[in-house]
This record gives C-alpha cells, sequence and structure tokens, in this order.
C-alpha cells in the first residue's frame, strides 16, 4: 500500500464516542442552580436543547446569552430560569418578549434577577473565561448609566500610558465560567469535532469558557468528512462532552443551508407572549406534551417544513493538497 | 400618512429610511443593527450610495442579498457575502478597531446631546417598560466615527432631556468620565418630523430641514427641550417613485418589510 494511502493513525477521530439523546445529555450536564449558556447570534439558537431543559422541570438556573430571545422567554415562563445576563432582551426585530417583560416591570409571577451588558461586554466575558483571565478591558461604558446598575462593570487604569503619555482609564468586565455551554451547529463527527458556517457568533468562545460544553447538530458525520474540512471545524472534539444529534433543532432560528428563519413563528411569539394563558398553553402543546424535539419537528409537519425549506448553493471545493 | 407614487401607502418606516438612506453618500463603511437600519442602509445602497460596505451586527461584510433582507441575519445576507466573521472580531477588531465611518442606532429616548436610552423607561429597579438593551449601541456610539440615529417617534416623551436612563452615551459623557471615545457621537437625527443634526463633542442638536408639510414650531414642540434651529432650515426632498427602490429587485412585497412591527 502507498504510504499516502494509509490512515495516519487508527482509531476514531477525537477519542470517545460522546453521542447521546438529547434527553439524556440535559439530564447529565443541567442541574438546578446551574449556570447554563446558550449561545448562537442570531442563527443556529438551541432551541430544542431550552425545550428539553423545560421537559425536565430545571429551576433556579442563570440563563447566559447575548441575545435573549424566544427561547429565553419560553423557559423564564416555565419558571427554570432566576436570573439572566444578556446584552438584548427582545424578539429580534418582531416586538417584545412578554414573560421577560412581565418580569422585569412587576415582578409577575415572580422576580428575575438581570444583569444587563452590551454586546462587546458579553462577548470580552466569553473572552476572559475561555482563556482563564481575571477580566477583559474594552472601549465601552464611559459615561454609561449601566455601570451604576451593574457593579461589575468596572473602571481601572492602565498600567501603560495613553496615546498622549498621560494614564489612560478603560472600563473591565469578568470572566463568564457556565457550568455547561449549549450550542447548535450544521454537523459533527461523534467525537464531538464541530464544523459549522454563517454566521458563527460566539460559540467557541463559549463552548471554551464552560465547564461542559453540549453540541447540538443537524447531522452526524463520517469522520472522513469533518477531515476533509478541518477549517470548518470550529469547536474541536476536546472541548466537547456531548454530541446530541437534533434535527432542525434551531427552529424558529434557521441553520444555514439547512432549513430557514420562520419568520411567521417569531411575528407570532410577540402576540402569544402577551397573554400568560396563551404561553402556557402554548408550552403544554408544544413542549410539555411532546416527548421529544423528532415529535414536535413531526406535529409541525412536512406541510410546515417545506415553507421553510432553502435551495442549494454549494462553496466550490478548497484544496488542502497532500505530500507526494 | 401619505400616497405614494403608485398611489400605495407610505409607512412612516419607508420615508424614514429612504431619508436616511441619502444620508449616506460619501460614506465608506457603515454598521448596521436590527430593524430600520437595515432598511436605511440597504436602500442606500440601491439608490444614492451603492458603493458603501455594509458590515451587519451579525457579523455579515459585503452581502450580495438575492432577496430585501428582513432582518439583520437573513440568510439571504449570508449566501454569496464577501465575508462572514465572529462576534470577537467583528466588535473587538472591526469597531472597537477604528474601522466603521458610520452607525445606524435607533433609541426610546434621546437628549440634546445624542446621548440615548434603550433600557427602561422609568426607574430601572421597577421599569414602566423594559426595553430591549444596548445590543452592540454602546459599542457602536463608542468607537463609530459618526452616529446616524432613526427615531420612530418625535415626541416630548422620545426627545427628553434628561434621559431616564443613558445606555448608549455621546463622547460629551465619556469624556466627563476620562474616558476618549474615538468618534463624534450622534451627528444626524432623522424622525418623521424633520432632520436634526450635530457637529460633534460640546456641540447641540440643531434643527437643519423639516419634512414637507411640518413647520419648525410643530417639531420645537414635539422636542422635550428647547430645539436649536439652524439659520436655513430646508425642507427634505420628496421620497423617489416607488419603482427605483428595492421593489424591482425582490420578490418580497416592500409593504411587508416596511410594515410597522
Amino acid at each position: 500500500m502507498d504510504r499516502t494511502d494509509r490512515p495516519h493513525r487508527t482509531g476514531r477521530t477525537g477519542g470517545t464516542d460522546k453521542v447521546m439523546t438529547m434527553k439524556a445529555a440535559v439530564a447529565a450536564f443541567v442541574h438546578d442552580g446551574d449556570t447554563v449558556c446558550l449561545e448562537g447570534f442570531t442563527h443556529l439558537i438551541p432551541t430544542a436543547a431550552g425545550h428539553e431543559i423545560i421537559r425536565q422541570g430545571r429551576r433556579d438556573l442563570t440563563v447566559v446569552r447575548m441575545t435573549a430571545d424566544i427561547v429565553v422567554d419560553q423557559m423564564l415562563a416555565a419558571g427554570c430560569v432566576s436570573r439572566l445576563v444578556s446584552s438584548f432582551v427582545g424578539n429580534s426585530s418582531a416586538g417584545s418578549l412578554g414573560n421577560l417583560r412581565r418580569r422585569i416591570e412587576s415582578s409577575d409571577p415572580e422576580p428575575l434577577a438581570f444583569e444587563e451588558y452590551s454586546h462587546y461586554g458579553m462577548v470580552c466575558r466569553y473572552l476572559a473565561g475561555s482563556q482563564r483571565l481575571p477580566f477583559h478591558p474594552l472601549r465601552s461604558y464611559g459615561g454609561s448609566d449601566l455601570p451604576r446598575v451593574n457593579s461589575d462593570l468596572r473602571k481601572v487604569t492602565s498600567p501603560y500610558p495613553g496615546p498622549d503619555g498621560e494614564p489612560e482609564q478603560i472600563y473591565v468586565v469578568p470572566p463568564v465560567n457556565p457550568d455547561v455551554t449549549i450550542i447548535h451547529a450544521q454537523r459533527a463527527d461523534r467525537g464531538g469535532n464541530t464544523q459549522m458556517w454563517g454566521l458563527t457568533g460566539v460559540q467557541a468562545e463559549a463552548v471554551y469558557a464552560a465547564r461542559k460544553a453540549i453540541v447540538v447538530v443537524e447531522e452526524l458525520v463520517d469522520d472522513e468528512v469533518v477531515r476533509s474540512d478541518p477549517n470548518r471545524t470550529l469547536v474541536p472534539a476536546h472541548a466537547v462532552h456531548a454530541v446530541v444529534v437534533c434535527p432542525r433543532g434551531a427552529h424558529p432560528s434557521f441553520a444555514q443551508g439547512y432549513y430557514d428563519r420562520d419568520n411567521a413563528f417569531y411575528r407570532a411569539w410577540s402576540a402569544i407572549s402577551q397573554d400568560p394563558d396563551r404561553i402556557q398553553a402554548w408550552l403544554d402543546e408544544w413542549v410539555r406534551g411532546t416527548a421529544d424535539h423528532a415529535e414536535y419537528v413531526a406535529k409541525l409537519g412536512e406541510e410546515y417544513w417545506a415553507g421553510l425549506a432553502v435551495g442549494e448553493a454549494l462553496s466550490e471545493p478548497v484544496d488542502y493538497g497532500r505530500r507526494l | 400618512m401619505t400616497m405614494g407614487a403608485q398611489g400605495t401607502p407610505v409607512t412612516s418606516s419607508e420615508l424614514l429610511s429612504v431619508v436616511a438612506s441619502r444620508e449616506l453618500v460619501a460614506r465608506r463603511t457603515v454598521f448596521a443593527g436590527i430593524g430600520l437600519p437595515t432598511l436605511a442602509t440597504e436602500l442606500a445602497q440601491l439608490t444614492v450610495a451603492p458603493e458603501i460596505e455594509v458590515v451587519y451586527e451579525s457579523g455579515v461584510c459585503g452581502a450580495h442579498p438575492s432577496h430585501l433582507p428582513e432582518t439583520i441575519a437573513d440568510s439571504v445576507l449570508i449566501t454569496g457575502a464577501e465575508a462572514v466573521i465572529s462576534m470577537p472580531t467583528l466588535f473587538g477588531c472591526v469597531l472597537q478597531g477604528g474601522h466603521i465611518d458610520v452607525g445606524f442606532l435607533g433609541a426610546a429616548q434621546i437628549d440634546r446631546w445624542g446621548n440615548l436610552n434603550t433600557s427602561v423607561i422609568g426607574e430601572w429597579d421597577s421599569p414602566a417598560v423594559r426595553l430591549p438593551g444596548s445590543g452592540g449601541g454602546v459599542e457602536v456610539m463608542a468607537n463609530a466615527r459618526e452616529v446616524f440615529v432613526v427615531m420612530r417617534r418625535h415626541t416630548p416623551h422620545s426627545f427628553t432631556d434628561p434621559l431616564d436612563f443613558c445606555t448608549a452615551p455621546g463622547p460629551d459623557r465619556a469624556l466627563a468620565e476620562g474616558i476618549r471615545p474615538l468618534g463624534a457621537g450622534v451627528t444626524r437625527v432623522i424622525t418623521e418630523l424633520g432632520v436634526l443634526a450635530r457637529e460633534g463633542v460640546g456641540h447641540e442638536l440643531r434643527l437643519v430641514a423639516v419634512q414637507p408639510g411640518v413647520t419648525v414650531g410643530q417639531v420645537r414642540a414635539a422636542t422635550g427641550w428647547d430645539l436649536q434651529v439652524a439659520d436655513a432650515v430646508t425642507t427634505v426632498e420628496p421620497r423617489p417613485p416607488r419603482s427605483c427602490a428595492c421593489c424591482a429587485r425582490t420578490s418580497t412585497p416592500a409593504a411587508s418589510i416596511f410594515a410597522e412591527p
């Protein structure tokens, strides 16, 4: 056999097989009182994972998420969350989050502790957390009222002189180290080498900041598929503790190349969430009333999914080359 | 409500987007956040400023959408784009690194210096209205060379001094705290009544243009402070015919795109 035809090494890519069901992964890695990070910036939002957390009735969670949108409103309505750390608490551009607003505006049905940051403040918290740094500086917050209501936004004097030779003041944010980070991606191998494309947000940093990480994927692929394009692996297997296969698990957000964003549902949620009874009825029917996400997908029906189908737009393959 | 070229109703969102898009002439790099800014920048590219580069808050640079995008994260912005970058690169290197000429923001409240409130109406601890919060607004204000603001409503409650809460401060407030921001803060405010402008640090917003049929007195009455007025106030040009813009090249009805949320 020619040398180039031999595998470089034997054994599984990424080592251990980490494939689990959503039910088992949430049971193993999400506990009452945990700090749970759900990331995915408007794309690849791990909705199905949020729904399983609701099904298992987790309580007293601290949720960390840059854009707290529909899945967070649903987790709030289900009574899973006592603290929220976020930089945008709205239903995208489709309106507001009824349950979140009732919790914050009138402690209805119970108060919600809310730590407000800006987007880059959250990014810097993940950066500090992933690198185990004591803080991360950023050129934001000077003159803002946010430090007045969030004592974790603190100002330090740079140990180096500024451009004019004078001492320079700068705000810093603390690291965040979630107990578990959950992300959604297009594909992974059984070991957890995770590939994604399109909007990739802050998922890699959020995974490295956490003690444990669950990756939910549209499809499980052979090692050879991953290894044919290693640059597309944004989260390597060594950072992943569970791989959950859950097609269409990012609905109503989208998975680039798999299905489109369900804009009609985003608009519908603004109305549903205005009424606490309607929210509970929705959760009863679509989350608590379904055994798992596959049942939720089936309940929506193939005709519904056909409306979110996307056409093909393949990238040109790249040539990694091989030594002759 | 006014009527468009083909007798279709023109929403205030559409009017604001058209006026805002004109202000982008001669700018190079624009940062577009959620909502109206997306429409205004897309419109500008299609009409008055085809050469501008739009950087979306989702991380897309050099988008070539097949359809008019509904949001900053619309999949049509990604397919065929020149680049898609991560959040640390977007906010850290592109925005804080000083690559953005104009940032586009909306707000619930604005004061005479262009400071913005997107957090709460009322008290922080028990707000009458919990708003979406900063998003990237704090970073856009601190790091873009100038900021355009689109305000859906021009009333004494939204144009108010002091603000209920300052989420995204302009350079005057930052400097008072010993922090040097990169840009000039808000330089244009576009509303359904007119256009306000501000030159930079130390300057207040001034009324420079009114929408057709609106008087200077009406704008001053709708502003919660004693609004300064430019020596020569112009009238905003009527909008271009509908056929020139987005409708021609997309299958999405413009009315649905421009609808109020």
